[in-house]
């Protein structure tokens, strides 16, 4: 099954609904239908573009496309959230970037695994310098990361995903 | 105009409901304490808390889930007010231990206390922690003391008080002269008077007027804003209906982060129950005032923390800064007047409303008036978020309440005010920290970030990795900003990489000069800053970079060899065993050689010499 036949309209009618299809909600639009999808599908973009009041799809295109926050391909089951922000960055978030991407076969360009489960995004500032570096995955926060510690957390997921 | 409740008498209850629930827990649940395992703490405690019949001086037992201390490198801090005692790096295994030895039997758990560096002994209370000790706390004078998610906790300590006061005597005028005469700055960056702010979108009273709050705290690095929504969030509204009040608007907005999901929960909880109780929403507290606040959550754009780019993205746009004049409180919002105040400035409001103008005067430099936070992190051997006099020094912040610098290592320099700030070095210790200080120093106070840097850090990479930053948030509407940073990032990656030119100083300085000059927002005319602050301390470090293809902290890889001392090897052959390139040939018990056009210069090998045979210049 791919993807977009899992896209039902009338889901994102609902959303458009409880916003009064108003411009000013368009960033909660989004938000709210990256939440359900994982990212935002083209063929919601443009359906959202002719139903919200004032907006066009290349106004959606255009918004989604501005804030970081938003995806435009499918994202993996696990979202790995990397803190690159100041007080990471100078105790060290650069060698836990590098042992994720070796460890996941991630790079610069390619931030999803092939099999779904974790996606790799480089966030500027979680507000936890405290505990720098930090890496959080799908809202769980890992203090104090090293580049062993976080291959031990990533191999903790892979074994319960594969029930061990 | 007359009230329909009495401040007064709900606070003397809410404190009657505090001293009803008996022995208290604190728990720190801020980001960083829930990250440490606050949660699981709680939930411990409340399992123990069924014991308490065996409690002696108390027939209950509360724990009381706080928000953020600031002390975050030492979480879980929980803290036992009756008894005086503040515990750091508290696990879940050490709850019962505390709860018998100490809560039931009076003797203190001392491994779990927290040990002074400079002294080596244990500190009891919060106040004898010099972290703590030496700060003065205003916007986050209620954090770590009372319940983050509890209204009537808020109201024991005094809120919505102000918010009352200035209800009953009506007089907007007079709210706007005591903000005024206290002389309070915005605290995001700017330094903007924020009574003047008041004053003028007050003079367009009449029609529909927005009160904004700007939560987007951006600046990687800081972290104070989101202390106060998630410690203290009833402060914040409540300095929002405050300044709503003296500026005539019925309607507002808090922008928040997207990444502080905490803040985003504790806020739509807070406004929630302050609605229930007329503290906020329609007829407050039974007058005609009416303030209704909104959330807005920010989708991951630094440049929304402009002002016109936040306005433009709760309108549901590209969060691209527009040109000012009109300026906001003229025409903001939906084409509205608007007043747009930083999450701290803010919560300082009601207290300045609650204590006088004089009292918060009282407090900074002459023209810095009030305390300021400081989120301090980096190399320093306490992190976290410090509250102090304006005018307070680098040396007091680094070595007296920040305990002096990681692992004995040197100071090298601090970075102040985020990607927009600049650099700080040993020479600017005793600078007093206030805006005109800084701003003459090269620097700014910006939001308050402050990140402490050691002889190990490079400076160069430090300012490439602000330029990254700024160039990747350009939003792109001015080409002097969009193609600016990139072409200045360009070659400062080109410098760290070994390949900078001769000119390249040069050409650095007349980009920044471009840049400043034809960037339409902050983010464009501050994004040179730090090059050009680290260009004016440490040229040398710069020349030593490009001319003799060196970094002096070591830290630049490709400048980096790796060496293997002959003397030292003793040929065990681990080295060309773990060398993932083989780069490194030798015989068996002879001494081995690093062939450096293969070496990638990944310090592998270092790792593995049990000699220490090899040196990294």
């Amino acid at each position: 099954m791919t993807v977009t036949e899992q896209i039902n309209i009338a889901d994102v009618d609902k959303i458009l609904e409880t916003y009064e299809y108003k411009k000013s909600n368009l960033i909660a639009i989004l938000q709210k239908v990256q939440e359900k999808y994982s990212y935002l599908p083209e063929k919601v973009m443009t359906y959202i573009g002719t139903k919200v009041k004032g907006v066009s799809p290349a106004t959606v295109f255009g918004v989604a496309t501005f804030y970081a926050q938003f995806s435009l391909d499918p994202q993996g089951k696990y979202e790995i959230k990397l803190c690159d922000g100041t007080a990471c960055h100078v105790r060290g978030s650069m060698p836990v970037l590098n042992a994720v991407r070796k460890k996941l076969g991630l790079t610069p360009d390619k931030r999803t695994t092939d099999d779904g489960m974790f996606s790799l995004n480089i966030v500027s500032c979680l507000g936890a310098c405290g505990l720098a570096p930090v890496v959080v995955i799908n809202e769980k926060v890992y203090p104090k990361m090293t580049a062993d510690a976080v291959k031990i957390a990533l191999d903790t997921i892979i074994n319960e995903e594969k029930g061990v | 105009m007359t009230l329909n409740i009495d401040i007064k008498e709900e606070q003397r209850k809410a404190q009657e409901e505090i001293k009803n629930q008996g022995f208290r827990v604190l728990v720190c649940s801020g980001t960083g304490c829930i990250a440490n395992g606050a949660l699981e703490i709680i939930k411990k405690f409340e399992e123990l808390g069924a014991k308490v019949g065996e409690l002696t001086n108390h027939d209950k037992m509360t724990v009381v889930p706080t928000g953020c201390h600031g002390f975050c490198e030492q979480g879980v801090l929980v803290v036992l007010p009756d008894l005086h005692t503040t515990y750091v790096k508290v696990h879940v295994e050490d709850v019962e231990e505390i709860f018998e030895s100490h809560i039931k039997n009076g003797k203190p758990v001392e491994r779990l206390l927290y040990v002074d560096p400079q002294t080596g002994e244990h500190v009891h209370k919060n106040e004898d922690i010099n972290f703590y000790k030496k700060q003065t706390r205003t916007a986050l004078e209620n954090n770590g003391h009372i319940n983050a998610e509890c209204l009537s906790e808020a109201i024991a300590v005094g809120g919505y008080e102000a918010l009352a006061k200035v209800i009953e005597k009506n007089d907007p005028q007079w709210v706007i002269d005591e903000i005024l005469n206290s002389g309070l700055k915005g605290r995001g960056g700017a330094g903007f008077p924020t009574g003047l702010k008041w004053k003028f979108a007050a003079a367009n009273r009449g029609g529909k007027t927005y009160m904004v709050c700007n939560g987007d705290e951006g600046d990687p690095g800081a972290f104070m804003d989101r202390s106060v929504m998630e410690g203290d969030p009833h402060k914040l509204l409540e300095g929002m209906a405050i300044a709503a009040f003296a500026i005539g608007a019925d309607e507002g907005y808090i922008y928040v982060r997207a990444e502080y999901p905490l803040a985003i929960k504790r806020l739509r909880k807070a406004i929630a129950d302050a609605e229930e109780r007329h503290f906020l929403g329609e007829n407050i507290m039974g007058s005609d005032f009416t303030f209704v606040v909104h959330i807005k959550e920010g989708a991951g754009a630094f440049v929304c923390g402009e002002e016109t780019a936040l306005m433009a993205s709760i309108e549901g746009e590209r969060g691209m800064p527009r040109p000012k004049p009109p300026f906001p409180a003229n025409k903001g919002l939906f084409g509205r007047p608007t007043v747009i105040n930083n999450v701290e400035t803010l919560a300082n409001v009601p207290v300045i409303i609650r204590k006088g103008a004089e009292w918060f005067a009282s407090m900074g430099t002459e023209t810095s008036k009030g305390t300021k936070t400081f989120a301090l992190t980096g190399e320093v051997n306490n992190t976290g978020l410090i509250e102090v006099p304006m005018g307070t020094t680098l040396r007091q912040i680094i070595y007296d309440i920040g305990g002096g610098i990681r692992g004995g290592k040197k100071f090298k320099a601090v970075q102040i005010g985020g990607p927009s700030g600049g650099c700080l070095t040993e020479e600017h210790l005793d600078l007093p920290m206030d805006y005109e200080s800084l701003q003459k120093a090269g620097a700014m106070v910006g939001s308050g970030g402050l990140v402490v840097m050691n002889e190990d850090t490079c400076i160069v990479e430090v300012a490439r990795f602000f330029m990254n930053f700024t160039q990747n948030e350009s939003c792109g509407k001015c080409v002097p900003c969009r193609e600016g940073t990139k072409n200045m990032l360009k070659i400062l990656e080109r410098i760290v990489a070994g390949n900078g030119k001769p000119e390249d100083i040069d050409t650095l300085q007349e980009l920044a000069k471009a840049v400043q000059d034809g960037s339409l927002c902050a983010l464009g005319k501050t994004a040179p800053n730090p090059v050009l602050s680290t260009l004016k301390y440490f040229l040398d470090e710069y020349k030593a970079h490009i001319i003799d293809k060196k970094c002096p902290a070591g830290v630049c890889a490709a400048m980096k060899t790796y060496r293997i001392q002959e003397d030292v090897c003793k040929g065990c052959t681990k080295c060309a065993r773990t060398c993932p390139v083989g780069a490194i040939s030798g015989t068996v018990k002879e001494p081995h050689k690093i062939d450096t056009e293969k070496c990638i210069k990944c310090g592998s090998c270092m790792g593995a010499c049990p000699f220490k045979a090899i040196v990294c210049e």
